[in-house]
């Protein structure tokens, strides 16, 4: 046996060696290794609790006349200018029947001739008519109050469209060819604004709509934890007159609009 | 006599008939046929759990995922449809991925096959969220991104590095001789 064959057994039998011990240290670490995952990906793997309330406040003084900073990123954060409209079809339908999450609602005071523009979104209320009338269970409320639709379970009735006092829900007419893996899409199925559900589960600061306009200068649109006092939102509440649209239904709605 | 003859040899026939298509289907789903290089299911033994377990019970899985999903928040499990898609597709020349659920992909082979007509894809993305398609200006929508009809079926079009997924009947050829 020369020397150069007897160093090639000591190494194969080191790197048995080293092979099991590398095996049991990684046996050992896995455990510690999954814990430290999960811990630094916590908002993704944990339930949602009720410990927090997502809510918006909607300074109506503060939208610009002309900007649509807020309804472009919430198309573009949730997919919605990927629907297409069929060949054929009439402009002026499908303007009417596309599904759009914010539409901009414009109030003028008959006397005074004062036009308030409110960006009108799904309400998230505590008390939801939509959710109430679903006879699916399809639309329901999440713990952290976010009212949205899952779509395994909704047949499309659009029941929910009709009770809904803010005319906040659209239905999908068309086939979804292009979709994003954040916001699935099809034909059949009622929607809504979900307060950017895939940011909330992501523990991610804002909404897609409040970044755009915080990022036009208005600044309009606050987003934040209701339940928090201490969340900008809720100093913002406290601070200023507000008031939910159509309060007189005690929906008590998590948007809530100020200079109205 | 000759009734019970003829009975015997169609029971024959019929028993070898049925027999022969057994060891074609799992030649036609051998592990990691629709693996690709470079991707994350490439470099495992197995999916999420043991393979024979997934083909019978992927579906539960994911059914069970999406309503902790959707209802709970729960995102960062490891049996989520997204997962299957991220891991699974396949990609053409261009590097661009291949719909899933488009003729000869991952998912269509087997749903093909075993003729049951799945409806994930009529709502979830059938390509990978990647930085640049999530972030928009999308796997070029009109490039034909996801539009099926517009990609050719990867088997057509080897690329360079890519392991490529093969339609169950080239298999067969293969296996069946």
């Amino acid at each position: 046996m020369t020397m150069n064959e007897r160093k090639e057994q000591v190494d194969a039998g080191r790197r048995k060696v080293l092979g099991a011990a590398v095996g049991v240290a990684s046996v050992t670490a896995a455990p510690g290794v999954v814990l430290h995952t999960l811990a630094v990906a916590e908002p993704r793997s944990k339930p949602v609790t009720d410990s927090v309330r997502w809510g918006m406040l909607i300074d109506s003084s503060k939208c610009a006349e002309g900007c649509d900073a807020c309804v472009t990123a919430c198309n573009k954060e949730n997919g919605l200018d990927l629907q297409a409209r069929p060949e054929g079809e009439d402009a002026a339908k499908w303007d009417r029947q596309v599904a759009k999450w914010i539409r901009m609602v414009k109030v003028q005071d008959n006397l005074t001739g004062y036009v308030s523009r409110l960006p009108m979104m799904c309400q998230h209320c505590e008390l939801p008519p939509c959710v109430d009338v679903c006879p699916t269970g399809a639309s329901f409320k999440r713990a952290d109050g976010i009212v949205l639709v899952d779509r395994h379970i909704c047949i499309g009735c659009r029941y929910c469209m009709m009770a809904c006092p803010y005319k906040a829900r659209s239905f999908i007419h068309e086939v979804v060819k292009v979709k994003l893996t954040r916001a699935p899409r099809g034909k059949g199925c009622v929607e809504s604004c979900n307060l950017c559900v895939h940011r909330r589960d992501n523990g991610e600061a804002s909404t897609a709509c409040a970044d755009a306009c915080a990022a036009e200068g208005q600044g309009a649109i606050l987003f934040g934890d209701l339940k928090d006092p201490d969340s900008p939102l809720m100093k913002a509440l406290a601070a200023l007159p507000s008031r939910e649209i159509r309060g007189d239904l005690d929906l008590n709605t998590g948007v809530r609009y100020t200079g109205v | 006599m000759a009734n019970a003859l003829i009975r015997s040899s169609l029971l024959a026939i019929g028993l070898s008939g049925a027999a022969l298509p057994f060891p074609g289907v799992s030649a036609d789903f051998a592990p990691g046929n629709h693996v690709i290089a470079g991707s994350r299911a490439a470099d495992l033994e197995h999916c999420v759990r043991e393979t024979s377990f997934m083909r019978r019970n992927h579906m539960e899985l994911i059914e069970h995922q999406r309503h902790v999903t959707v209802h709970e928040g729960v995102r960062a499990t490891e049996y989520g449809l997204s997962g299957c898609v991220a891991c699974h597709v396949s990609y053409d020349r261009e590097g661009q991925p291949v719909p899933i659920y488009s003729e000869g992909q991952f998912c269509e082979t087997c749903h093909e096959f075993a003729a049951v007509e799945l409806t994930c894809f009529d709502c979830h993305a059938t390509v990978p969220a990647h930085t640049d398609a999530e972030a928009r200006d999308e796997v070029a929508p009109q490039s034909g991104g996801q539009a099926e009809a517009d990609v050719a079926p990867v088997s057509a079009v080897p690329a360079a590095g890519m392991e490529v997924a093969r339609a169950p009947h080239e298999l067969r050829k293969e296996v069946g001789d």
